[in-house]
């Protein structure tokens, strides 16, 4: 190549991508090295913060208290839950449905924005990775401990046994084992593979032998060579066309549990695109709710900076809006319908037994969430964290009012009941996010929580004062 | 160690000074390069092209679930277990859309990953450079470049010579 070539390419080589952006995207004055010391000096070095220790307390406790809970059902059965025909469904689904949808922020941040070429989202993609994997954990766990002999919960997927019977892949319950192991395993998957080039970064930063093993174990040798970086990126590239689609089929396919029966308040095409616009809502929701402490507890500001806040309450704020178009459209269409029953369903939910739930949705996810649109309530910290717990806990019950009041009241009104949910109940669910938070604070400790390369991306290379000369 | 000769490493100081390097040894003819950087640099693929049959696998990977889902319910749906549901069609096709889906999926992806380390030569924890201990900068902030021996133009002191014409900041012998 001529010499013109070269200095195009060195010239090519200084603008790194989103370099006119990086001041809003990573304060200034961050170097290469002072971004690994950083990010690595959480896992290697330094101390853990008073606020890590009371997590981890927290998350202990709680998971014991939900060893204990899901003991008892095993021992006992699902009658310790509040649930009673016709409503069959209570908690267990409900916390299932919120629980899968808050991780899908995470693989909307991980994959979707990688595609769409989202430079930003390179410092906030590894904890939200992670928060879905914990989420779909979580998730996971409540369908089984819902069927009336969970040990047997294998059945569900097909192989060759002696019974010589096999899965019915007609039903909605079948596509959901599918759907939610596959999403498992390819966040999984996504999330690990980004890691490699960071856990090489700490196998090459540890001191002590036992960390420099397990790093080294774990980064499969990786060394940066340009022919595993181009694989790499190949490969990430590939799973986020992959996890994009994904995320969106795994809601949709949760929402083909409620859809494909026939039930006023569940039988509606309008349910997939409904449950995956909320499924993000409450995940970003969840990215705050974590993002927050940790830039303040970790001194990240200059890594999570405004900017990110800002967008996160956006894209909130966005699909927020969406949720309640559907609210809206929801009794538009059970009234177009003319149908009895669904025009009792929908002012049965507002005025009935329920009602409470009902119009505490709209209060958490309609009208709260508008205060967004002021910029102090995206960027101060304090603010958002507080409309982001509101919107979790919009997003949990509005799921709790679809399975419940659309099960209270069926097509018989002999067969009415309500639903009281018991301590088993609570206890199940608090569990699950002493779970939730307990496998966090460990990610938090062991692994690397911001992606130092792609965060390195994302930062001009002041050569050749860059510090790696000696 | 055998001490059969693997290659030269040099560092250099930054991104521009590595392509610089990488530029100017290619323009020598060396072949056998290879640069590590401590993040994905893509303009080095025009210096060092390679080819990628990473794409072409995961599709191969996508189809194999595609055909697998597919087969296994029309064959259990059919002939293993077959369900009348009030005399609808055992092949009813539109419902085996999604686990057809998910499988493509979770195939391809499962290839995506397995490949790129193994096309990666991954799992590999002993390597010639992780001789030179300054060679841990190359996760962090460090620039290398490495002429390896198998270049038929690889002369050990003469390929020496022309990497420290491009001042590095440091150059190695390495040894298998």
């Amino acid at each position: 190549m001529p010499a013109g070539d070269v200095q195009d390419l060195q010239s090519r080589s200084q603008r790194r991508p989103d370099a006119g952006a990086a001041p809003a995207l990573i304060a200034p004055g961050q170097t290469f090295r002072s971004i690994t010391d950083q990010i690595c000096g959480f896992i290697l070095t330094r101390k853990s913060p008073l606020l890590w220790w009371a997590a981890l307390a927290f998350g202990m406790l709680l998971s014991l208290n939900l060893l204990t809970v899901v003991t008892l059902i095993l021992y006992r059965g699902v009658g310790l839950y509040g649930i009673q025909i016709p409503v069959a469904w209570g908690f267990a689904i409900t916390n299932f449905v919120w629980w899968i949808g808050i991780g899908h922020a995470g693989t909307l941040i991980s994959a979707f924005l990688l595609l769409m070429n989202q430079g930003w989202r390179n410092s906030i993609n590894r904890f939200a990775e992670a928060m879905t994997i914990f989420a779909v954990m979580c998730a996971g766990m409540f369908p089984i401990m819902h069927l009336g002999r969970p040990w047997i919960f294998y059945w569900l997927i097909p192989y060759p046994n002696t019974m010589t019977v096999q899965p019915q892949f007609r039903s909605p319950l079948v596509w959901d084992i599918f759907a939610v192991s596959t999403y498992f395993t390819v966040s999984l998957l996504f999330w690990y593979l980004g890691m490699i080039p960071d856990l090489a970064t700490l196998r090459d930063k540890a001191k002590s032998r036992w960390a420099q093993r397990f790093y080294g174990i774990a980064c499969w040798g990786w060394r940066g060579a340009s022919r595993h970086w181009r694989l790499h990126e190949t490969a990430s590239l590939l799973l986020a066309g992959l996890a994009t689609p994904l995320v969106l089929s795994v809601h949709t396919v949760v929402s083909f549990d409620f859809t494909i029966s026939i039930l006023p308040g569940w039988h509606s095409t309008i349910f997939p695109p409904y449950f995956v616009a909320g499924a993000i809502f409450s995940g970003f929701a969840m990215v705050l709710v974590l993002a927050i402490p940790i830039r303040s507890v970790y001194h990240l500001d200059n890594l999570l900076t405004e900017r990110h806040l800002n967008n996160c309450a956006k894209l909130m704020l966005a699909t927020g809006l969406i949720v309640a178009y559907t609210y809206a459209l929801e009794p538009f269409t059970s009234w177009y319908s003319g149908d009895t029953f669904e025009m009792f369903m929908v002012h049965n939910r507002a005025t009935g037994p329920y009602a409470w739930a009902f119009w505490g949705v709209i209060a958490c996810n309609v009208a709260i969430p508008q205060l967004l649109w002021r910029r102090s309530f995206r960027v101060r910290p304090k603010r958002l964290f507080f409309v982001s717990i509101v919107i979790l806990y919009g997003m949990w019950l509005e799921r709790y009012m679809i399975i419940v009041t659309a099960l209270h009241r069926d097509f018989l009104p002999s067969s009415w009941a309500n639903f009281v949910a018991t301590v088993t109940d609570n206890a199940l669910l608090y569990g699950s996010i002493g779970l939730f938070v307990l496998l966090f604070a460990l990610f938090v400790r062991f692994l690397p929580m911001i992606s130092m390369y792609e965060v390195r991306e994302l930062l001009p290379f002041p050569s050749p004062a860059g510090g790696s000369k000696k | 160690m055998s001490g059969r000769p693997y290659g030269i490493l040099a560092e250099f100081g930054g991104p521009s000074e590595l392509l610089h390097a990488a530029e100017q040894l290619r323009g020598r003819r060396y072949s056998a390069m290879e640069v590590y950087t401590p993040y994905p640099m893509e303009e080095i693929e025009d210096i060092i092209p390679a080819k990628n049959s990473l794409p072409a696998m995961v599709f191969a990977g996508g189809l194999v679930g595609a055909i697998t889902a597919w087969t296994m319910q029309t064959y259990i749906a059919i002939w293993d277990f077959p369900i009348n549901v009030g005399g609808r069609p055992l092949y009813s096709w539109p419902s085996f859309i999604v686990i057809l889906f998910e499988l493509t999926v979770l195939f391809a992806a499962i290839t995506a990953f397995a490949g790129c380390l193994s096309l990666a030569s991954l799992p590999r924890p002993h390597h010639p450079v992780f001789n030179v201990d300054r060679f841990k900068a190359a996760t962090q902030d460090g620039f290398f470049l490495c002429v390896e021996a198998r270049d038929p133009l690889f002369d050990a002191r003469r390929t020496r010579e022309a990497i420290e014409e491009l001042d590095p900041a440091g150059v190695w012998e390495l040894q298998e």
